[in-house]
Formats: C-alpha cells, sequence, structure tokens
C-alpha cells in the first residue's frame, strides 16, 4: 500500500485541511496519506472533512507536539 | 425523470447559510459547499495559539455545518488573490476594514468560476436583504450579481422572494413557492427556520465571519501599512496581528510582546524572519522586533519587554537579541515602569 506523506508543520487551520485536500486530489482511492501538523486544530478538522467527504481516518497521534493523522482516500 | 440539478453553496459556517443550503437541498438539488479562505476568517487559526483557548471545544463551523447537512465541502486558498480585494475595494470600506461588498463580489465570481469548472448549475448564498449594514442591502443585491459575473445563476434562498426570479425558479429547478422573504436586521425568522429543521446547535459569530470587520485588528492592519509605506502584506502579518501585544515605540520598529505562554510558543516560530528578544536573567515573553531598529532602539525594545517579565522590579534586566541569521549579544536595560510605556504606542 502506497504512502504518501504531507508536511502540514507551522501552518494553522484550515490551512492544513486545504492541503490535505490538495493533495488528495491527486492520489487514486485506497493510497494513504500522513500528514503532520503542529495546530492541535487538525485533530478535529482533519477527521470532519474525511467524513464528509468520504475518506478514512486510519490513525490519529500525538508524538512531540506534533498531531499526526493517517487517512485512506476513499471513491 | 429529469436531470438532478447541482448547487454550490457558499458556506461560511454561520447560520444563515446553512439554512439557505438546507432549503435548497429540501428541493432535491444536488448541493456541495464552498468555503473561501481569505486569511482574515475568524473560523481560522487563532484557537491554535493562544494557551487559555486550548481547551475550548476546536471545531471549524463551515467544516461543521457541511456535516450536519451532509453534503461536502471544498475549502478554497484565495489568499493570494484575496489581497487587491482588500487593498483596493472599488466600493470602499465599511466600519473597519472591512470591503465587505468587494468581498462578496469576489466570493461569488470565485463560485462562478467553480461551478464552471465542476459541472454545477447555479450559486446559493445565505444573504438576507437588510442583514448587514454594508453587503447586504437591497441596492447591493443586483450589484453582487451583476459584477460577479454570477447574474441570474445567484440564488439567495432566504430572500428571494424579495428579488427578481433567478433561473434556477424560472427554469424550474426550485420551486420559488418553497423559499423565502426575510428582510431586515432581525434574527428571528433564521431561528424560527433553524427550530423547523431542527438545527439546535448553531454559531452565532458576533461580528460576522472576518477579522477585517474588529477595530483593533483593523487598527494594527492600518499601522502596519503606514508605517511600512506600502498597502501589501503576507499571510505571516495577517497571522501576527492576531498575536500578543503591537507597541510601536517609534515608526521604524514595531515590538510584539507574548502575552501568554501559547503566544510566545508561537513567535518562536518567527525567529528566522524577524530579529527576536527574550530575558535571559529572569522569566519573561518573547518578542518581536518588526521593522529595521538601530541598537538604541533594540535597547528601547529591550526595556518595554523587561516591563512584562518577571523581572519588572528589578534596577536592571539582561535581554538576548537574536537575529534573523542567529547572531546574539546579550544588552542590560533597567525595565519600563508602567506609567514610561506611552498609551499612543500601543497600536
Amino acid at each position: 500500500m502506497s504512502r504518501e506523506t504531507l508536511n502540514a508543520r507551522r501552518l494553522l487551520c484550515p490551512l492544513p485541511v486545504i492541503r490535505t485536500q490538495d493533495r488528495v486530489k491527486r492520489m487514486a482511492a485506497g493510497e494513504q496519506l500522513e500528514v503532520i501538523c503542529t495546530d492541535p486544530g487538525v485533530m478535529q478538522d482533519i477527521p470532519a472533512w474525511c467524513r464528509i467527504n468520504g475518506h478514512a481516518v486510519l490513525e490519529t497521534k500525538t508524538e512531540d507536539g506534533e498531531y499526526i493523522i493517517v487517512l485512506e482516500v476513499g471513491e | 425523470m429529469s436531470e438532478q440539478r447541482k448547487a454550490a453553496a457558499l458556506i461560511s459556517g454561520g447560520l444563515d447559510s446553512m439554512l439557505a443550503a438546507k432549503v435548497i437541498i429540501e428541493q432535491g438539488v444536488h448541493v456541495e459547499g464552498i468555503n473561501f479562505f481569505t486569511g482574515f476568517c475568524v473560523e481560522g487559526h487563532t484557537h491554535a495559539i493562544r494557551e487559555r483557548d486550548r481547551a475550548k471545544p476546536k471545531r471549524n463551523n463551515s467544516l461543521w455545518v457541511a456535516e450536519q447537512l451532509g453534503i461536502k465541502l471544498h475549502i478554497v486558498d484565495v489568499i493570494e488573490e484575496y489581497k487587491d480585494v482588500l487593498i483596493n475595494p472599488k466600493h470602499g470600506y465599511g466600519s473597519n476594514m472591512n470591503p465587505c461588498l468587494d468581498c462578496k463580489i469576489f466570493m461569488v465570481n470565485k463560485a462562478k468560476q467553480w461551478i464552471q469548472e465542476n459541472g454545477f448549475d447555479f450559486i446559493i448564498t445565505g444573504e438576507v436583504i437588510g442583514q448587514r449594514p454594508m453587503s447586504q442591502r437591497k441596492q447591493t443585491m443586483p450589484i453582487i450579481a451583476r459584477e460577479s459575473g454570477a447574474d441570474d445563476l445567484l440564488l439567495r434562498p432566504l430572500c428571494a422572494r424579495n428579488l427578481p426570479e433567478t433561473l434556477p425558479e424560472r427554469e424550474g429547478w426550485v420551486d420559488r413557492a418553497k423559499l423565502f422573504g426575510f428582510s431586515g436586521r432581525s434574527r428571528k425568522p433564521q431561528m424560527e427556520l433553524a427550530q423547523q429543521f431542527g438545527f439546535v446547535d448553531y454559531a452565532q459569530p458576533a461580528g460576522g465571519c472576518c477579522f477585517l470587520t474588529d477595530e483593533s485588528y483593523s487598527a494594527k492592519l492600518v499601522d502596519l501599512w503606514q508605517n511600512r509605506g506600502t498597502k501589501d502584506y503576507e499571510l505571516d502579518d495577517v497571522m501576527l496581528l492576531k498575536v500578543g501585544r503591537h507597541i510601536r515605540p517609534k515608526s521604524n520598529f514595531k515590538v510584539i510582546v507574548a502575552r501568554e505562554e501559547g503566544e510566545s510558543r508561537f513567535l518562536e516560530g518567527y525567529k528566522k524572519e524577524f530579529t527576536s528578544l527574550i530575558s535571559s536573567s529572569h522569566s519573561g515573553p518573547l518578542a518581536l522586533i518588526d521593522g529595521e531598529p538601530t541598537d538604541e532602539d533594540l535597547a528601547l525594545a529591550g526595556r518595554i519587554i523587561a516591563r512584562y517579565g518577571q523581572g519588572r522590579d528589578a534596577e536592571q534586566v539582561d535581554i538576548l537579541v537574536r537575529s534573523q541569521k542567529g547572531l546574539e549579544q546579550t544588552i542590560q536595560v533597567a525595565p519600563f515602569a508602567p506609567e514610561q510605556i506611552a498609551e499612543e504606542w500601543f497600536v
């Protein structure tokens, strides 16, 4: 399974959501994207964006002050 | 069976755009939301900065509204294009630096481009005649439709019955009889409609959805333009105007002093773009210098920030000055007493 990484550090919401949205547009269904952020707001916003746009959140975690979300692109 | 029509709804995250979209969804139209991010949106980033706000629920209302409505939401970055709207508004500013009418024209125009690129039929907004003093007036409704280029593809479901028929109504894509004729500043009709739809939780932004309607924010923006001698800005400027105390003792520089731990952490991220100061002998806030300070100015800035740290009552405080390139020097300053920081220095 191919996985891409998106560096969204230092961006404040909704920019991490916008960058995620723009990256996902170029990816195929089933591919995974790991988004690394420093704005805690992403823990709400990216999962909400995934729910309304049909993508699956596989994992959310906090590591060393960074917020990491792994999603799988939907159909 | 007739083809299902598709509408793009401008979703701000507030109640009116939520209701407008819902009214059209109820008529069997396929609706998707668009939210434009100008950099000044209240829905944006402030909650990430201040420590005291970290415990508050951090929801983006436009995403939340889309989820309540069960529609997709497309968030569009218009930061660069929006500069021209703010810097050169054809219709001028509102009570602060809010170019509301030009902003609405710009957004509807962008929505028009979006529907053309994505195969949608028309545009919906939550505008109500008389709801807002600058952009939502009877006279401005046709100006927005005309100057945006959307013309009769622009439908305002909450006040449509006070306006001429639009294409979606004439073609029977929507039933005009099921649209509304709201007008005026009262929120009562919207609240009643929300109740009918079963919406009990919705955002009620006090000053609209834009920082430019805020007097204090606008004053900082005007100060920035005046002292730089040019009416321009970058996204970092937009962010920094929301953070800290902005103190301008002289026209060639200002000091941005963090008000608490969260702001200090946020300003840390700008140490490569700005000269920064922090007390090394006592605990205290981080400050950035915006401008071209002389050595004498740095000493003045040091005295200001010393006043906001634990060394405020000390005779002397050590201030670590770090340049954008990382060169460090320590200066000794006597903290200002509160009354020595002139009121007019506060932007």
